[in-house]
């Protein structure tokens, strides 16, 4: 197992205030862990039996009760020496569940957690109350309508989405997009990385008390909205990124758009370093809590910027590029705690890197055509349709039935706003895909709760879910 | 046998039945459902240590009829490689792989509850999207995407 690098400071400190974890307090952590099969990650041990279900809730008692219970449960029985009764147990454990309708779980995620007085023993996650089929409804779209179908998955980082299925097509196509093509899509996907990460911090410090963090992060992320209205015509699910390229061309004053943006975000970043970093409560309440160790965020899949705060120097951008990510000149943000202040760290210091990047399309963007030649995946312009008889052939081929894509499959991973968003395509040489498997980052995030979460308070709980960013779209799909 | 990658020559030595390949620029390896753990084993071993994602494919007419498909990566050495593990449809099951890479166990909850592939030895074998309570596996071919009835179907009858 290799070694955790060491930190990439950036520009980022944390301002003087905030306390120096010891290096060795977590070197120490991991011996207290309790195993990964420990964790009722999964019923670890043989379901409970339970009683016969009762329609009336708590009105109706259980029949077969202990007559001791049943007075208990009823009120008769007095007791007021709790401690030296001999009737409490030490495996008396109570469990309650968080969810599918509690404000901080970010959407319909339900926690199932076993509380031992205030400290959470195990937690489980149950998923799927968002579940729309949509890998199955993948199946009956052609390739063309596919991006409107991904696009809905992740709806905080709907370009990513798009940008992981087109390029898994291109990739099966074998069809190369312009320069420009690729410059527009890193462009976007880097916004969409600022605008996802201010959302994220601003309902992540709602979660923990920061009430003012959630109308600072909005506020900001409203400029980048606009922007991607302007540009593809609606605020979310754009269907902006598609299989040959892009749909439109960036708006004729971008430029000016970016340097407002760039302003808007870095002055807000600046406040939200104040604001939180140096905070106290705000370090209490985060410092050495929802830890994950560099070895458990391997075994369990987790990437993105929960990763990199364990210390797992693991960006899909760095080390798989695509759409020319190697051109351009950008760190990335590793830091070894592996707590929610890690996190916080490592992804407002994401936003400095995607700014940077941003600055960079502004100088090298090349000109020329923003979507592929190729008459075969790109609907022709409608001037020529009137001209050309093989244009208009190639007009009604695509919208009736949808162009074909060689058998095969693939895996395209990109890097979205929360780790690795890979697409698995497999293609029968038809015009639809036969299969899409999309291996949302949420998904193996919310799987490493259990570990965040053992053995710590349940005031907790809402920091760490926070810091891991689920969104529910991607997990249920 | 023929692109096998350097860090994975020694496994491909001890496997000589698994079949390693490159799909697009993609490392793929074909198993059998009795080789795949042990072959996963070793993959961990030549430094694969970080788990992707698992997901399994419905090939229909196909012999054998599902893939369940694992990606792996290695972070240290910036590879990929999937492994590919044909299943009969008549006997969906194959071993698990969570004792190897604990991450894979939410994936293969996944892959029973929506193609009904029986991972045995998995800790939970449950029903993980849909309700505990749903009637057979909606991701194979064999299910149709279905309909939902529409009010005001029958209006223009009556008229």
């Amino acid at each position: 197992m290799s070694k955790p690098p060491d930190i990439v400071p950036g520009d980022l400190e944390a301002p003087s205030g905030a306390p120096e974890l010891a290096a060795n307090e977590l070197d120490a952590a991991p011996s207290d862990r309790r195993s990964v099969h420990d964790l009722w990650l999964s019923g670890t041990e043989a379901p409970r039996e339970l009683g016969p279900f009762t329609d009336e809730g708590a009105q109706e008692m259980l029949a077969g009760e202990s007559p001791e219970l049943l007075a208990d449960q009823t009120g008769t029985l007095v007791d007021d020496d709790y401690e030296g009764s001999g009737r409490s147990h030490d495996d008396e454990l109570q469990i309650i569940n968080m969810g599918p309708q509690h404000p901080a779980t970010h959407g319909v995620l339900r926690l199932h957690l076993e509380l031992d007085g205030e400290t959470i023993r195990r937690v489980k996650p149950i998923i799927g109350y968002l579940h729309t089929g949509m890998e199955k409804t993948a199946e009956a779209l052609t390739f063309m309508q596919g991006s409107t179908n991904v696009t809905r998955m992740d709806y905080l980082s709907p370009l990513h989405n798009e940008l992981g299925y087109s390029l898994a097509v291109e990739k099966l196509l074998q069809v190369e997009v312009p320069p420009r093509a690729a410059a527009i899509r890193v462009l976007m996907s880097e916004l969409n990385r600022i605008a996802s990460h201010l959302l994220w911090s601003a309902t992540s410090g709602f979660d923990i008390g920061a009430l003012s963090m959630m109308i600072y992060g909005l506020r900001e992320r409203e400029s980048l909205l606009e922007f991607f209205e302007k540009t593809t015509g609606l605020r979310m699910n754009h269907n902006y990124i598609r299989p040959g390229g892009v749909a439109a061309d960036l708006p004729s004053d971008w430029r000016e758009d970016m340097v407002s943006i760039i302003e808007t975000v870095e002055s807000g970043l600046a406040d939200y370093v104040t604001l939180l970093l140096g905070n106290p409560i705000f370090i209490e309440r985060t410092r050495g809590v929802g830890i994950l160790t560099h070895d458990e965020c391997l075994a369990f899949g987790v990437t993105g910027p929960v990763a990199r705060a364990s210390g797992v120097d693991y960006d899909v951008r760095k080390v798989f590029p695509y759409s020319g990510f190697e051109q351009y000149d950008f760190e990335i943000p590793v830091t070894t705690n592996g707590d929610v202040y890690d996190r916080f760290l490592v992804r407002f210091e994401e936003i400095r890197q995607s700014i940077r990047i941003v600055r960079q399309v502004m100088e090298t963007i090349p000109e020329g055509d923003y979507r592929t030649e190729d008459r075969k995946v790109t609907p022709p312009p409608r001037a020529r349709i009137d001209e050309s008889m093989e244009a208009l052939i190639h007009h009604f081929k695509i919208f009736t039935e949808g162009f074909k894509v060689p058998a095969g499959e693939t895996y395209q991973a990109v890097e979205s706003s929360r780790g690795e968003l890979g697409m698995y395509l497999v293609s029968d040489g038809g015009p639809k895909p036969w299969r899409l498997h999309v291996r949302g980052p949420s998904f193996a995030n919310v799987q490493s709760l259990p570990m965040m979460l053992a053995d710590s308070l349940i005031a907790d709980t809402v920091a760490a879910l926070a810091s891991a960013d689920p969104v529910m779209g991607d997990v249920d799909r | 046998m023929t692109t096998v990658p350097a860090e994975l020559v020694g496994v491909a030595a001890a496997f000589p039945d698994v079949e390693f390949d490159s799909v697009l620029g993609d490392t793929v390896a074909r198993a059998s459902r009795d080789d795949v753990v042990g072959l996963l084993e070793a993959v961990y071993d030549a430094g694969y240590e970080m788990f992707i994602d698992l997901c399994a494919v419905d090939y229909l007419s196909r012999d054998p009829r599902f893939d369940v498909a694992i990606n792996l990566v290695s972070v240290s050495q910036s590879l990929r490689l999937r492994v590919l593990v044909g299943i009969p449809g008549t006997d969906s099951k194959m071993p698990t792989v969570s004792t190897v890479y604990p991450g894979s166990n939410f994936y293969e909850r996944e892959a029973f509850d929506l193609f009904g592939i029986e991972f045995s030895g998995h800790p939970d074998m449950t029903r993980i999207l849909l309700p505990d309570d749903w009637e057979g596996h909606p991701l194979r071919k064999d299910v149709s995407v279905g309909s939902v009835p529409v009010q005001f179907k029958e209006s223009n009858k009556a008229r």
